[in-house]
């Protein structure tokens, strides 16, 4: 017999209006407004955008106000909008050669065209906490140079395969796949994985960025090139049949140089890693160029040893709403699932108990 | 197109403040829903796809026939909507000059200065290298 049990209604809506009290916090500090996340809490509604997979700086912005700062509640808040949302189509595909560079460095080499921009990064900062920022203080103005950047900024990769030394970027190959539309199966092709990848948690990319760094899966990588900038977004409507500018976003994008790989036919060229994500997103897209690569491992022919080289390992685990999903609802009642484990430990433990009185009895 | 959907909406609609009363009748109200963008392999190579981006579209017809159509990112219906009618003046042969005149012309000014402002801003950040020079000899 199974005996459905409700109840609870009035404890969860109270549970709901204690949430709403913590969330607004001491009454007497203002609200936080979501202009005031969206300028100055960037990263954390840049990240909220990748790996909720919608970019809208505003609804990312309440999503993560909403969710008292917790960017992976914030992630799902953004995922469950997007289901609410007609799709009008598919974008031309973002061209990063023209994007308006904030940002452009290459550890590979010194002296590239166009130089090494720093742009806004914590690098070379030391990493001591600013007790200026606890105050009110206004920053000083942003240096300028007297002239703009040159705006056809030269693509390292593409210098190294100028002279063979790299391999071509994957060609085109029909309409790639799109996970929000169909389940993913295995063996998933490189734009699956992409796509995957980009929605993929941070944490878990980087750490099994970092494994294939440590040895798991080895692919000696250099940051060829890392370029973080504004592009705009080309978008062809059916009722006008040319593509027209929709807007502009702002991205990160980082290309990995790997080692080797050579054939009877092709002498030795390096080998690409691949990392694209909205907004200023670094950390990501390199764990994602790092694990892009990695799992290239069965089509460049390498030996498949290491997590980070397992599709089906990484493309399973990387979405941190399904992970968190599933994690977070063993707290939700179990209790008859439970009441049959206990029923049956018991059952065990008499049967032994009973054994065990049968054996005293007959000796 | 570009500019008007470039553009953010408080400079929109300093420039367009007077094309908002041009009679019209709406085709499409204003509708948010989402566009997938897309990246490049390589960032040259086979397309994948990368992520979504809400957008907002409009559809008006000026009292001559004249269709406007407008895509604009983001969720502002009223950013679309104007963007929609500056489209179909622009098609007209004498509101094409005026429009062009005083809302795109100005329009891209600003994007070009904020442009500028961005790269130059960026270009101070470029790094000079010099080489030490070790040893006297």
């Amino acid at each position: 017999m199974y005996v459905a049990v409700k109840g609870g209604e009035q404890a969860i809506d109270a549970a709901h209006r204690l949430l709403d009290e913590e969330r607004r916090g001491d009454r007497s500090v203002p609200s936080i407004t979501l202009d005031q996340i969206a300028e100055q809490l960037t990263l954390a509604v840049d990240r909220v955008m990748n790996e909720g997979s919608l970019y809208d700086r505003e609804l990312a912005s309440l999503a993560i106000k909403q969710a008292r700062g917790d960017l992976i509640e914030a992630i799902f808040l953004i995922r469950a909008t997007r289901t609410t949302l007609a799709r009008f189509g598919y974008a031309e595909p973002l061209d990063t050669q023209s994007m308006r560079v904030k940002r452009r460095v290459s550890a590979a080499f010194k002296d590239i065209p166009g130089g090494q921009i720093l742009g806004p990064t914590f690098d070379y900062t030391h990493r001591l906490l600013d007790f200026s920022l606890a105050g009110d203080v206004e920053p000083a103005e942003a240096a300028r140079a007297p002239s703009a950047l040159r705006s056809d900024m030269p693509r390292v990769l593409e210098l190294l395969g100028n002279e063979g030394l790299m391999e071509q970027p994957s060609a085109e190959a029909g309409e790639p796949g799109d996970l929000t539309q169909d389940p993913l199966n295995f063996p998933a092709g490189r734009d699956l994985r992409l796509q995957n990848l980009a929605r993929g948690d941070e944490g878990f990319l980087l750490a099994l960025a970092y494994s294939t760094q440590r040895g798991y899966g080895r692919t000696h990588p250099f940051a060829g090139e890392i370029r973080l900038g504004t592009v705009e977004v080309s978008f062809t409507p059916e009722e006008l049949g040319f593509p027209v500018v929709i807007g502009e976003i702002t991205v990160t994008e980082c290309e990995m140089i790997n080692q080797f790989k050579g054939s009877a036919t092709v002498k030795p060229q390096f080998t690409r890693g691949y990392g694209l994500g909205f907004g200023q997103c670094e950390r990501k897209v390199m764990s994602m160029a790092l694990v892009d690569r990695s799992l290239r491992a069965g089509e460049l022919g390498e030996e498949r040893v290491a997590p980070a080289q397992d599709e089906e390992f990484v493309l399973s685990h990387s979405d941190n709403v399904q992970a968190t999903g599933f994690v977070e609802h063993l707290k939700l009642p179990h209790y008859v699932d439970f009441q049959s484990e206990l029923v049956l430990l018991r059952r065990m433990r008499a049967e032994i108990d009973g054994a065990k009185d049968r054996l005293e009895a007959a000796e | 197109m570009r500019v008007l959907s470039l553009s953010a909406w408080n400079d929109l609609e300093s420039c367009a403040r007077d094309v908002a009363a041009t009679p019209h009748d709406v085709l499409r109200a204003p509708e948010t829903g989402l566009v997938m963008l897309r990246g490049r392999m390589g960032a040259t190579g086979a397309a994948f796809n990368l992520g979504e981006a809400t957008v907002t579209r409009c559809a008006v017809r000026l009292g001559d026939g004249t269709e406007g159509h407008s895509y604009v990112m983001g969720r502002n219906g009223a950013h679309a909507r104007l963007a929609a009618i500056c489209d179909a003046l622009l098609q007209g042969r004498d509101t094409s000059m005026v429009i062009s005149e005083k809302v795109i012309a100005p329009l891209e000014a600003k994007l070009q200065a904020a442009h500028v402002e961005t790269s130059t801003k960026a270009a101070a950040t470029k790094v000079d290298f010099f080489t030490m020079v070790r040893g006297d000899d």
